[in-house]
C-alpha cells in the first residue's frame, strides 16, 4: 500500500483525536464489521464549527481521512464545512490508494453525520439541509 | 521518530537470502553461465549443479530426486498437482476434491476454478483450533474422490495439521494425497514415505532461497500431465531452461533448513511462547488457533477494537515489520477467510496481527516487540469508538 507522506503524518500524528464531552452534534459512521467507524464529535459558536474532535476505529487511511476532514472544518461555517467533498480531503492528503477512497467518503459522511445531529438537537430537520447520509461502502457479510 | 531497532517478523511472508546461499548462487551468474542442456564443459558444469540441487530438496523431504520437479515456486506447484490429478482422473469418473476452508488461496482458487469443468470440492472445516480431524477427511472421501489436498501447516495461524494420519487413510482408501508444505519445511520434518505423501508444494523464499523458485514432489508412480510443452527439462514435465542460479540456491536452502530442525524449532519456540504469553496479557486480547499444534514461530492474535492495517502501520513506525488478516490488508471487504474459518466474527478478524519470527531472531527482537505493541494496542483503543462500545459493554465478542 502505498501512502502519501501526508497521509502517513496525519496517520501518525493525528489532529484532533479525542470527544467533546459539551459536543453539539456527534455523527458516527461505518460498521465494525465493515472494519471502520468513524465518529465526530462539533461544536458549534455562531454558525461556525468552534472545535471539532474524532474518534476512528479503521485503517491508516480512515484515520488520516478523519484527521485531514476534522482540520478543514475547524473555524468554517456549517454551509462551509457541509460543502466539504471527499474529494477535497483526498486532495489535500496528497492522494489516497484506489481501494482506500472510501475512507474520504465516509469521513465526509461523518461530517455531515455531525451536522445533521446538530439540528436535529435543535429541533430543526436537518434532511433539507444536510441531504441524506449516505450507507457505508461495505458488503461484508453479518454474523 | 528515530527508528533504533528494526525487528523483521514476518518472516512467514518472506526470509532474506542467507549468506550461504547468496554465495553458492553467485558463481551461477556470470561465471558458471551454461545451459544444462548443452553438450560442453559449462553446459556439464550447469546440468551438474542443478541435479545436486535436485538431490539436496530430495534429500530434505525424505524424496528420491527424479520425484522433485523445480518450479517458479508454491503457488505453480500447487496448481499443477491439483490440476494435473483432476486431469488425469476425471477420465476416469473421478471428479471430486478433499481439502479444507483454510487452504492457501493457491489451492482455494485453483478449486474453486475447476468448479466450472464439473469438479465438485469439499470444504472441511478445521473447528476454532484450526486443526482438521483426519476423521472428518476419512468420511469425506467418495468413490469418485481424485485428490485429497490438505496443508501441512496453515500460513496465517500456524497450526499443524495431522498429515501423516491423513496420509496413511488416502493411501488406503486409494485415493491421492497432495501437501502444501510452504510453510512447514525447515520448522517440522517432513517424511514423503512415512507420511504417504503423494504430492507437496514447497517454496525457497521462506526458507531463505530467493523469490520465484520452489518445487512440486511427484511420488514415482503418480502420472501428471505436464505443465509446460516444449524442451525436455524437468524430465520433459515442465518444459524451459532451468533456472540454475535459483535452483542451486534452493538445494542449499533446503538443506540447511532441513538441518538441525529441532534445536531451531526449540529455541524459535520459546521466544514465541514469551510473545504470546505476554501478549495475551493485554484485555481482550486471544491466541488464534491451537497453541500446541503450531509452528515454531508463529503468533496470531486479535486485539478486540482496533484494526489491523493501522496497528502494522504503527508498529511499523516503531521498527517492526508484521502482518494481519484484516479486510484492509488483504484488498478485499472481507477480512482473513483463515481467521472466519476458526469462527472469528468480521470485527475481531479485523484486529488479527501475525508476528512470524525464526531463529534468527534475538531475545533483544522479543523485548523489542513487547515494549512497543502494547503502548500501539493502547493508542490505537483510545482513539477507536468500538474500544469505546466493548468497554461500556455495548458490543462483546
Amino acid at each position: 500500500m502505498e501512502y502519501s507522506d501526508k497521509v502517513l503524518d496525519h496517520f501518525s500524528n493525528p489532529r484532533n483525536v479525542g470527544e467533546l464531552t459539551d459536543a453539539d452534534g456527534i455523527g458516527e459512521v461505518g460498521s465494525p464489521a465493515c472494519g471502520d467507524i468513524m465518529k465526530m464529535y462539533i461544536k458549534v459558536e455562531g454558525g461556525k464549527i468552534a472545535d471539532v474532535k474524532f474518534k476512528t476505529f479503521g485503517c491508516g487511511a480512515a484515520i488520516a481521512t478523519s484527521s485531514m476532514a476534522t482540520e478543514l472544518i475547524k473555524g468554517q461555517s456549517l454551509e462551509e464545512a457541509l460543502k466539504l467533498t471527499n474529494k477535497a480531503v483526498v486532495e489535500a492528503l496528497e492522494g489516497l490508494p484506489p481501494v482506500k477512497i472510501h475512507c474520504s467518503v465516509l469521513a465526509e459522511q461523518a461530517i455531515k453525520a455531525a451536522i445533521s445531529d446538530y439540528y436535529t438537537r435543535l429541533g430543526v430537520d436537518p434532511l433539507p439541509i444536510v441531504g441524506p447520509i449516505k450507507d457505508t461502502h461495505c458488503h461484508a457479510h453479518f454474523h | 521518530m528515530s527508528m533504533e531497532r528494526f525487528v523483521y517478523a514476518d518472516n512467514a511472508a518472506t526470509t532474506p537470502v542467507s549468506e550461504e546461499v547468496l554465495k553458492a548462487m553467485l558463481p551461477y551468474f556470470r561465471e558458471e553461465y551454461g545451459n544444462p542442456s548443452s553438450i560442453y564443459q559449462k553446459g556439464r558444469d550447469a546440468a551438474k549443479a542443478t541435479r545436486l540441487a535436485r538431490e539436496k530438496v530430495a534429500r530434505g523431504i525424505g524424496a528420491q530426486p527424479e520425484e522433485i520437479y523445480f518450479t517458479s515456486g508454491g503457488s505453480e506447484a500447487d496448481n499443477w498437482a491439483i490440476k494435473g490429478v483432476v486431469e488425469a482422473l476425471a477420465k476416469k469418473g473421478k471428479k471430486h476434491i478433499v481439502t479444507t476452508a483454510f487452504e492457501h488461496h493457491a489451492v482455494l482458487h485453483v478449486c474453486q476454478s475447476l468448479r466450472k469443468h464439473g469438479i465438485e470440492t469439499t470444504y472441511l472445516e478445521v473447528g476454532p483450533l484450526g486443526v482438521v480431524k483426519a476423521e472428518d477427511v476419512a468420511a469425506a472421501i467418495r468413490e469418485d474422490t481424485a485428490l485429497v489436498t490438505i496443508m501441512y501447516a496453515n500460513n496465517e495461524i500456524g497450526t499443524i495439521q495431522p498429515i501423516a494420519e491423513i496420509g496413511k487413510i488416502c493411501r488406503e482408501r486409494g485415493v491421492l494425497f497432495h501437501t502444501d508444505a510452504v510453510q512447514a519445511l525447515g520448522n517440522l520434518e517432513i517424511d514423503v514415505k512415512a507420511q504417504s505423501i503423494d504430492l507437496l508444494s514447497l517454496s525457497g523464499h521462506k526458507i531463505h532461497a530467493q523469490k520465484g523458485v520452489g518445487a512440486l514432489y511427484i511420488r514415482k508412480g503418480v502420472r501428471i500431465p505436464n505443465l509446460i510443452e516444449g524442451g525436455g527439462q524437468e524430465g520433459g514435465h515442465r518444459a524451459g531452461t532451468e533456472n540454475v542460479p535459483a535452483i542451486v540456491g534452493l538445494g542449499v536452502a533446503v538443506e540447511i533448513a532441513t538441518r538441525d530442525i529441532h534445536a531451531r524449532a526449540d529455541k524459535t519456540r520459546k521466544m514465541r511462547d514469551r510473545l504470546i504469553d505476554e501478549i495475551t496479557k493485554l484485555p481482550r486480547t486471544r491466541l488464534n488457533g491451537d497453541r500446541e499444534q503450531r509452528l515454531p514461530g508463529n503468533v496470531n492474535v486479535s486485539f478486540e477494537g482496533i484494526e489491523g492495517e493501522s496497528l502494522l502501520l504503527m508498529l511499523d513506525l516503531k521498527g517492526v515489520a508484521a502482518s494481519s488478516g484484516s479486510a484492509c490488508t488483504s484488498g478485499s471487504l472481507d477480512p482473513s477467510h483463515v481467521l472466519l474459518s476458526i469462527g472469528l466474527v468480521h470485527e475481531v478478524a479485523h484486529g488479527s496481527l501475525r508476528l512470524s519470527i525464526n531463529d534468527q531472531t534475538t531475545e533483544k527482537d522479543i523485548d523489542h516487540i513487547l515494549k512497543v505493541l502494547p503502548p500501539v494496542v493502547e493508542q490505537l483503543r483510545a482513539m477507536s469508538p468500538l474500544w469505546e462500545s466493548i468497554v461500556k459493554g455495548e458490543n462483546k465478542y
